[in-house]
């Protein structure tokens, strides 16, 4: 079946097969390969994807149910200037070590991040804790990954907003 | 390609009426809402189905909305919008404590409140707080449109009271004001994780007598229940402590759980009083 949805911020046409997951036709059909293959069961989160702006494991997700709906990934977020402040705070607080759970851990912090520039209120290590619960990380950097989170709110809410 | 794509057709209607007649006329179909239970179900070969009918983007299943005297929940209103809702923070504020600690962000993102009920899990943790409030679920189907209450809904292990063809269309909680409100669910870690025990206790007190109360549990029983003795026991006495020990030792002896992976029958049945007791007294407001 013919399934349109934009990707990164183009407008993607892909025929799949309807009981695909969008793990497989993003990696497989599509050749975006940040978005990594691991439990397939929900359950680690580093195929996070940002699905109408918020994160969710795109194992549990059949392509056909994104049809028209906006999916984003790291690709697409090379030029955010909020994406880039996050990533320099990655690199600065050694966030990451292995690799295999960035791409979804920054997914889903930046989705955070903006969540919060949006309330504009205020938060916690243990919101952000929290908020980073569906990425397994099993290099250990959670402590490194809510650093480098909490740096960045606390420069960017110093600065004009990106 | 590489990887097999789950090998089933795969149905997007356009409205609630087109939904359950794919649903009644195709053989083996099933309802797919988030897909965060059925999607692990099928792939892992515990559920089978011939087709899925996405139900997910149906405007009229989606939502939540103050009524005034009552609170309605579609029932494909995902459940970190239940998290971020201030109608739920304010008037089902038991329900919004539960759900916030179901998966994980990404699987709030996707799962649905009608899911979580159909897919009737013993430890569906959309259910104590459900059952506790006395819900009322709005079923359609081929033959028209029926209100089922959620203590009814449960018939055994994974079974709802659903029948072929019919779609829960939406959860529907009468307001009430209660003195107080638990929530603890005990699961083997504090974050993302499935039950061990979980309890929802509502209480009403007036002159410092229990008027009402409500006690619910999952991942206890075949179905998640109410512990009607041990609330019974409680109506009309005084707030003790006293009472509410042999309430939590009335709720022990009501459940019937079961040896699994995440913990032992009778390890559940120890924790049913201890947290019943401490839901109870948190309740109360006491620490």
């Amino acid at each position: 079946m013919q399934v349109s949805f934009k990707l990164n911020g183009n407008w993607v046409s892909v025929e799949v097969e309807p009981g695909e997951i969008l793990l497989d036709t993003l990696r497989l059909r599509l050749g975006v390969k940040s978005v990594k293959r691991g439990c397939e069961r929900g359950e680690c989160g580093a195929c996070t994807v940002l699905l109408n702006g918020k994160p969710v494991v795109s194992c549990l997700l059949l392509t056909a149910q994104v049809d028209g709906m906006d999916v984003m990934t790291v690709e697409g977020l090379r030029s955010d200037p909020l994406f880039g402040a996050l990533v320099e705070e990655f690199v600065r607080n050694f966030s990451i070590q292995c690799g295999y759970c960035s791409p979804a851990m920054l997914l889903t912090t930046y989705a955070y991040v903006r969540k919060v520039l949006e309330g504009k209120r205020r938060a916690s290590v243990e919101e952000i804790a929290k908020a980073i619960e569906g990425n397994l990380c099993r290099c250990g950097t959670y402590p490194r990954v809510v650093r480098a989170v909490a740096s960045v709110l606390s420069k960017v809410m110093a600065s004009p907003q990106p | 390609m590489y990887y097999k794509a789950l090998q089933v057709k795969y149905f997007k209607p356009r409205s609630l009426e087109e939904a359950i007649d794919i649903l009644t006329k195709i053989r083996g179909s099933k309802v797919l809402a988030g897909g965060t239970d059925l999607l692990v179900d099928l792939k892992t070969g515990r559920v089978s189905a011939e087709a899925l009918v996405d139900i997910g983007s149906l405007k009229e299943l989606r939502g939540i909305e103050d009524l005034g005297d009552r609170v309605r929940i579609g029932a494909t209103t995902k459940l970190q919008e239940i998290v971020e809702s201030d109608v739920m923070a304010k008037e089902l504020p038991l329900l919004r404590k539960a759900v916030e600690n179901m998966g994980s962000w990404q699987i709030r993102n996707l799962a649905t409140i009608g899911g979580n009920l159909c897919n009737a899990s013993p430890a569906a943790d959309t259910a104590p707080p459900l059952l506790a409030y006395e819900a009322e679920l709005v079923i359609v189907g081929p033959k028209g449109s029926r209100v089922v209450p959620i203590t009814k809904f449960f018939t055994g292990y994974r079974r709802v009271a659903l029948e072929e063809g019919e779609i829960l269309k939406e959860i529907v909680v009468k307001k009430s004001t209660w003195s107080g409100w638990s929530y603890i669910k005990l699961g083997r870690r504090s974050s993302f994780t499935l039950s061990i025990v979980s309890v929802a206790t509502l209480i009403s007190i007036r002159d410092g007598v229990f008027e009402d109360v409500r006690i619910a549990l999952n991942s206890v029983a075949p179905t998640p229940i109410r512990a009607y003795a041990a609330e019974e026991y409680l109506r009309g006495k005084e707030v003790s402590l006293s009472a509410l020990e042999r309430a939590a030792e009335i709720a022990r002896e009501e459940v019937s759980p079961i040896d699994d992976v995440r913990a032992s029958a009778w390890y559940r049945r120890e924790m049913v009083f201890r947290l019943t007791l401490d839901s109870l007294k948190s309740s109360l407001g006491w620490s």
